[in-house]
């Protein structure tokens, strides 16, 4: 057996950091044969725990293996109704890839490649998941149409429910529509296996923000439902709160990632939709966010584009994948400093002020923390992105004084429960700005308990 | 969904429209506003909710750039792509008995659901309309019916006042008192009359209309800085206490993508007329 792991194609760096096309290009089938085969099918798998929403990994794998790929799509279908998406975006190397025996001594795996592999052909031959349910004529809620939202709704689905989701903007997917860029998720991708979800007989309805057009007590008091989930996602952007952040051409992640992402700026003007970045772009922040975004200002033709980050190399928060993409494309990253004042000229940026940092002791999270060393850089920049985290929007908090939230804003809940009863939440609503997958998982957590509190309550 | 049953042409720039949204309408209080995308692939454009019964919300737009251009050349019977709403804080309305209505142009469609509530809660309104020409004076006929006193001002002097709305409020200041004066309009409008209202002691809220997407507190377009604090006008606004906006900064903001919208005027509005 190999000890390491089969590449997938991607394109070459030069020529995609031009274009919004996807970089990675998938397996074909003897590509994800070969792969497959390096699995070694363990008695107790300990990528299966690792899945926060326990796929039963080596079961699909040997299904591809065998040449069933539309059983492997069963398979995984069962635990996750995005494998295109999932297999794309998830942290593996933090998930079932690092859990996988083979890491021990070389190489994990290529679970996400071989999971994107089964998502992709599924969505090219058109399957789709019927299955047999047997309604149970009760009403709930989804409240947002992103990784929590549609996890718990398919959930809730298969148990007979009948599930309507809102969703505030105007196309489906929440972040995986605003916020990830085409080159790393194609949206006809989330399109198609959102349309799975629809097939189940879950009803989608756009254009409605909860907290503002319906309020928690009229979807339970008027209409009728029984229960309501809150997956509203982590919108609001954090501000790094330094002086002249509001001058123009600094942006939030949030809006230029949604100009470009979900109102498509990059094919301006035949969208009428336009963002405006310049040749020199400063990207604060070291996460998956940040990278995103300084990958889509290379592509939407920047010259220079950089990354600011407060720590060093190590440190990135942000999927090993997507920090090397960043790299081949030229993304140049300057780290250990700190923005502390941004410098414009009639209200126009012109220059981001920053504090050469060095670290220090482990902090609470176990990294070391940068202390300022009272030296700072000036660079000359054209626009900026500030990229460093999102909280949850406060728009249902505020229509609901009794829904409780911590002091970032957070919905407090205990197995799932907010403060009010009925109502659940989980996602990033919850822990705060995480991962899809992550937020798939408390989708279909909470679920379980929302179907427990029905039963003990309705009849 | 979305479908128009009323349009009015209320003069060469500025249009009125009528569409069923139950679900803006369900919830609209007076100061909300909503955002509408004529098509598939469109902008998302904020407009405050001028009128509203339990299933249809009244919009009033000016013709200024493509996306409002597009929206006009919709007729009845015609859908909108997306509505939503209602957004917004609704007008925190103050306990006051004398209250001057200032518009400038077409801020005469979001100032009036506000004086309207003002009126409705037993105020005395009176109001100053301004525009480029007598046409451009809208809704006139709608304000008589709760305004004690109206008074106009245009550019061309073609009705009222040949000048600036400052000018015909400065000169009521000379005999009449006001608790509060809610203005809205351009930007540098509402700066300046801000300032006049200022030398008079006499308190003023605005409604902002900055360049938004969501409209619902995620993206951050739409900040502005008050008395040096960030706030956002789609969720802790549109409407202001005038006292401490940046009023440089929003005019900066605003001018941001002029290029842009100049460029896709001429790109695609010519051949599609």
């Amino acid at each position: 057996m190999r000890a390491d792991r089969t590449q997938m194609p991607v394109q070459e760096p030069e020529i995609r950091n031009c274009n919004f096309d996807e970089v990675a290009l998938g397996f074909d089938l003897a590509l994800a044969k070969i792969e497959a085969s390096r699995c070694l099918d363990c008695k107790n798998p300990r990528c299966v725990p690792a899945c926060p929403v326990s796929i039963d990994i080596p079961a699909f794998i040997k299904e591809i293996k065998n040449e069933e790929v539309d059983k492997a799509f069963f398979t995984i279908a069962k635990s996750n109704i995005l494998p295109a998406i999932c297999g794309r975006v998830c942290p593996q190397e933090k998930q079932c890839e690092g859990a996988c025996i083979l890491r021990i001594k070389g190489e994990s795996v290529s679970i996400g490649a071989l999971e994107r592999f089964v998502g992709d052909e599924a969505l090219k031959h058109s399957l789709s998941i019927s299955e047999e349910i047997t309604e149970n004529n009760i009403k709930v809620a989804v409240v947002g149409s992103g990784p929590a939202g549609i996890s718990c709704a398919v959930a809730l689905r298969r148990k007979g429910y009948q599930v309507d989701v809102f969703e505030a903007l105007h196309e489906f997917g929440g972040v995986l529509k605003y916020g990830i860029p085409d080159f790393r998720l194609p949206k006809d991708i989330v399109d198609k296996e959102i349309a799975n979800a629809m097939n189940l007989g879950i009803k989608f309805h756009k254009n409605v923000i909860v907290g503002k057009s319906l309020t928690i007590d009229q979807l339970r008091d008027e209409l009728g439902y029984a229960s309501i989930f809150l997956g509203n996602g982590a919108g609001l952007p954090k501000s790094l709160e330094i002086p002249g952040e509001n001058l123009t051409g600094i942006y939030f992640a949030n809006e230029f990632l949604t100009r470009v992402n979900l109102m498509k700026a990059n094919h301006f003007p035949d969208t009428p939709t336009p963002v405006r970045i310049g040749d020199s772009v400063a990207v604060v922040g070291g996460g998956n966010v940040a990278m995103d975004a300084a990958r889509t200002a290379k592509r939407l033709g920047a010259k220079n584009v950089f990354i600011l980050y407060r720590r060093d190399m190590e440190s990135l928060p942000a999927r090993l994948e997507e920090i090397h993409h960043a790299i081949e494309e030229g993304i140049d990253f300057r780290l250990l400093l700190n923005p502390v004042e941004f410098i414009g000229e009639n209200y126009r940026v012109k220059q981001v002020k920053c504090e050469i940092m060095e670290l220090g002791e482990p902090d609470e999270s176990g990294r070391r923390s940068p202390q300022g060393t009272n030296t700072f850089k000036v660079f000359d920049i054209d626009s900026c992105v500030v990229s460093i985290g999102q909280s949850p929007n406060p728009i249902i908090k505020k229509a609901t004084p009794t829904l409780a939230t911590d002091r970032r804003g957070r919905v407090v809940v205990s197995n799932h429960q907010t403060s009010i009863p009925g109502v659940f939440a989980g996602g990033d609503v919850v822990s705060g700005a995480a991962t899809v997958i992550l937020a798939m998982g408390a989708g279909k957590e909470a679920a379980i308990e929302m179907d427990r509190y029905m039963k003990d309550n309705i009849r | 969904m979305y479908k128009i049953i009323a349009k009015e042409i209320l003069n060469i720039d500025v249009e009125l429209m009528t569409v069923e949204a139950p679900m803006v309408a369900k919830n609209a209080q007076p100061g909300n506003f909503l955002i509408v995308r004529v098509t598939a692939d469109g902008e998302r454009i904020p407009l405050t909710i001028v009128e509203h019964d339990e299933t249809n919300v009244t919009i009033i737009y000016q013709k200024l750039g493509y996306s409002t251009t597009m929206l006009s050349r919709l007729n009845i019977g015609d859908s909108l792509h997306d509505v939503v709403g209602p957004l917004g804080q609704p007008t925190h309305i103050r306990d006051v008995n004398r209250v001057i209505g200032i518009a400038g142009g077409v801020g005469s469609a979001p100032l009036f659901p506000q004086l309207k509530e003002y009126a409705r809660r037993g105020a005395h309104v009176d109001l100053v309309i301004g525009g480029r020409t007598k046409e451009h004076l809208i809704l006139v006929e709608k304000y008589k019916e709760f305004c004690d006193n109206i008074y106009y001002a245009t550019d061309d002097g073609s009705f009222g006042t040949k000048g600036f709305v400052t000018q015909v409020a400065e000169k009521l200041y000379q005999d009449k008192k006001y608790d509060l004066s809610i203005v809205i309009g351009p930007l540098i409008m509402m700066k300046n009359t801000y300032l006049l209202n200022k030398r008079y002691g006499i308190t003023t809220d605005v409604s902002l209309n900055p360049i938004m997407i969501d409209g619902t507190g995620m993206c951050g377009n739409c900040r502005v800085t008050i008395s040096g604090e960030t706030r956002f006008a789609c969720v802790d606004g549109p409407d202001f206490p005038a006292e401490g906006i940046d009023f440089d900064e929003l005019l900066a903001k605003q001018g941001y993508y002029r290029e842009e919208e100049k460029h896709i005027c001429n790109l695609r509005l010519e051949n599609k007329r």
